[in-house]
């Protein structure tokens, strides 16, 4: 064949091996934290997420891939609102945690119960201490702060590096432990899912190597989803893997799975490094 | 490329790299003109004196200006009062709410506000504090001044509230903050360097203003009797004084001027100290 590069696949067959590819999903039997049905999102006229289908199972890490603008950090986004803050947008579709429509909740109390940390650590300019206090002040926590502090540090693996120095701006902290000072902030208020917006892509290797190392210690007590442009870090930290193209859900399925047998040759495609 | 054509282009980046030199300089050494003849006519008029004394009646030398040192302070009071509030809300108002034509039309009022010379801003002051009581005040003076610090208070703190990086109202927000409760407790605590500073500058900047004040806070030749009173001011003692045919009162003027130049500069340093203070809360 010359010219560019083309996928070859009859249309028939492709739905053939999704649909046998869901029945086999489905039959793994995971509990779902957040399901997502029929999901379109604008931005003004312009559609990023297309009739996007997926469950993000109970206590496992979901990564989405894909190239960048497919559409994966805005998909991830709406599963706690975040895209209501920027002007024109709207979303269509269901999301459902444990059972109830995100849409129909109190958008505070979502984001309680929906953390997430961002692309480059968004520390506050208030001290280490304060910054992991500052989701329990705006909820209008009363109880012991010291404790629950000392225990998020904890479990963002951060405390035995900043113990001594709560006070501390924490601006003055490296990058690594700047990002797992946000993950310890959003942890504070005991989020049911993270959501991680390309937590490692402003991190050298072995702070990736850290945070990837915390992903798998909280997997106990937390549902994660995280979006990487990093697909070794997606085959190494997640139990499944999402593949978007477009905007579009292609892919879906056991990380293992999705790398070594992927079942679209778009997916193919994309993780040998054909694009993207 | 020839010799001489390198030589050419040596010679003018030299020549136009002077030149940017020389204007420097030249702006450099007038403020220093200015501050050095102040200095040198204020500095050997100013006396413990002339900062503990009212003035002395007419045609006796001696007496100081207390009462104007300190009705500058209680008129800037005034003004940050009334001002600073107002200016501040809506330079918050421009820079995390509003759509685009309302914003706008603020913007471009702001910036008109400012350009509106400080007698007119007197003028709306008398006619809106001064005429209904029929006497002048401190309070018609804090007005005026108050109007002027707006402007400057809108546009400063805006700039500086839009300087403070997305990702992090987008940080408390994904924490469950409202929107108001992320501008009050991330977003303002973040630029308030920026924006004492701007306020400092604002007052600094309306602390020299007489105009305004020569018909709404009139003057004082002894402590004002109230805010309900007219008040004493270093600009309008200045003026006076300068004017007045006596040697005694042309080197008061100085000495006030030394004064207010002094205060600006206290509150110009203080501005700077704000800012370069580490960000932490």
């Amino acid at each position: 064949m010359s010219g560019a590069p083309q996928f070859v696949f009859s249309e028939k067959g492709l739905r053939d091996t999704v649909s046998t590819e869901k029945t086999k999903a489905q039959a793994t039997h995971h509990p779902v934290r957040l399901k997502i049905s029929n999901l379109n999102f604008f931005y003004g006229a312009k559609q990023a997420v297309f009739d996007l289908s997926l469950d993000i199972p109970i206590n496992k890490i979901t990564a989405l891939i894909g190239p960048s603008g497919c559409g994966k950090s805005t998909f991830l986004r709406t599963l706690n609102r975040m895209n209501e803050t920027i002007r024109h947008t709207r979303v269509e579709g269901k999301v459902l945690l444990d059972g109830h429509d995100i849409h129909g909740m109190d958008v505070v109390g979502l984001r309680r119960k929906v953390g997430m940390v961002f692309q480059r650590p968004n520390p506050f300019p208030k001290s280490i201490y304060e910054n992991v206090a500052y989701g329990l002040r705006i909820n209008g926590f009363k109880g012991r702060l010291d404790d629950l502090v000392e225990h998020s540090l904890r479990r963002a693996a951060l405390w035995e590096e900043v113990k001594d120095h709560l006070k501390k701006s924490a601006f003055a902290l490296s990058g690594g432990q700047q990002q797992r000072l946000c993950i310890a902030r959003a942890l504070a208020v005991d989020p049911e899912v993270l959501l991680l917006d390309e937590p490692c892509s402003a991190l050298d290797p072995v702070t990736t190597a850290k945070i990837e190392e915390l992903m798998f210690q909280l997997k106990d007590s937390c549902t994660m989803a995280i979006v990487t442009h990093n697909m070794q870090q997606a085959a190494r930290a997640s139990d499944f893997t999402a593949f978007m193209l477009d905007g579009k859900l292609i892919e879906h399925s056991e990380t293992p799975r999705l790398f070594t047998t992927p079942s679209d040759p778009r997916t193919e495609a994309y993780i040998t490094g054909r694009f993207g | 490329m020839s010799g001489a054509r390198l030589i050419w282009r040596k010679g003018l980046n030299y020549v136009m790299l002077s030149l940017t030199g020389v204007a420097a300089f030249g702006v450099v050494s007038v403020l220093f003109l200015i501050l050095g003849y102040l200095i040198w006519n204020g500095g050997t008029s100013l006396s413990w004196n002339f900062l503990t004394q009212l003035p002395k009646p007419v045609g006796e030398t001696g007496g100081g200006m207390a009462n104007a040192i300190v009705g500058s302070l209680k008129l800037l009071f005034l003004a940050a009062v009334m001002g600073l509030p107002v200016g501040l809300l809506t330079g918050v108002y421009l820079a995390e709410f509003g759509g685009s034509t309302f914003p706008f039309i603020i913007r471009y009022t702001a910036d008109l506000l400012y350009g509106v010379p400080s007698i007119v801003i007197g003028i709306f002051a008398y006619s809106l504090a001064v005429l209904p009581v029929k006497h002048f005040s401190a309070l018609a003076g804090g007005v005026a001044l108050g109007i002027m610090v707006i402007p400057i208070t809108v546009r400063s703190t805006e700039e500086f509230l839009r300087a403070v990086p997305g990702s992090l109202r987008e940080g408390a927000m994904a924490l469950g903050a409202s929107k108001w409760k992320t501008i009050a407790t991330v977003v303002l605590p973040a630029a308030s360097g920026g924006i004492l500073t701007g306020m400092l500058l604002a007052l600094a900047r309306v602390a020299g203003e007489t105009a305004p004040l020569l018909f709404t806070a009139f003057s004082n030749r002894f402590w004002s009797q109230g805010w309900g009173q007219p008040i004493a001011s270093l600009p309008v003692m200045i003026y006076t004084y300068a004017i007045a045919p006596y040697d005694d009162w042309h080197r008061q003027a100085w000495a006030a001027g030394l004064v207010l130049l002094g205060l600006v500069l206290l509150s110009n340093l203080g501005a700077r100290l704000i800012l370069a203070r580490p960000k932490v809360g």
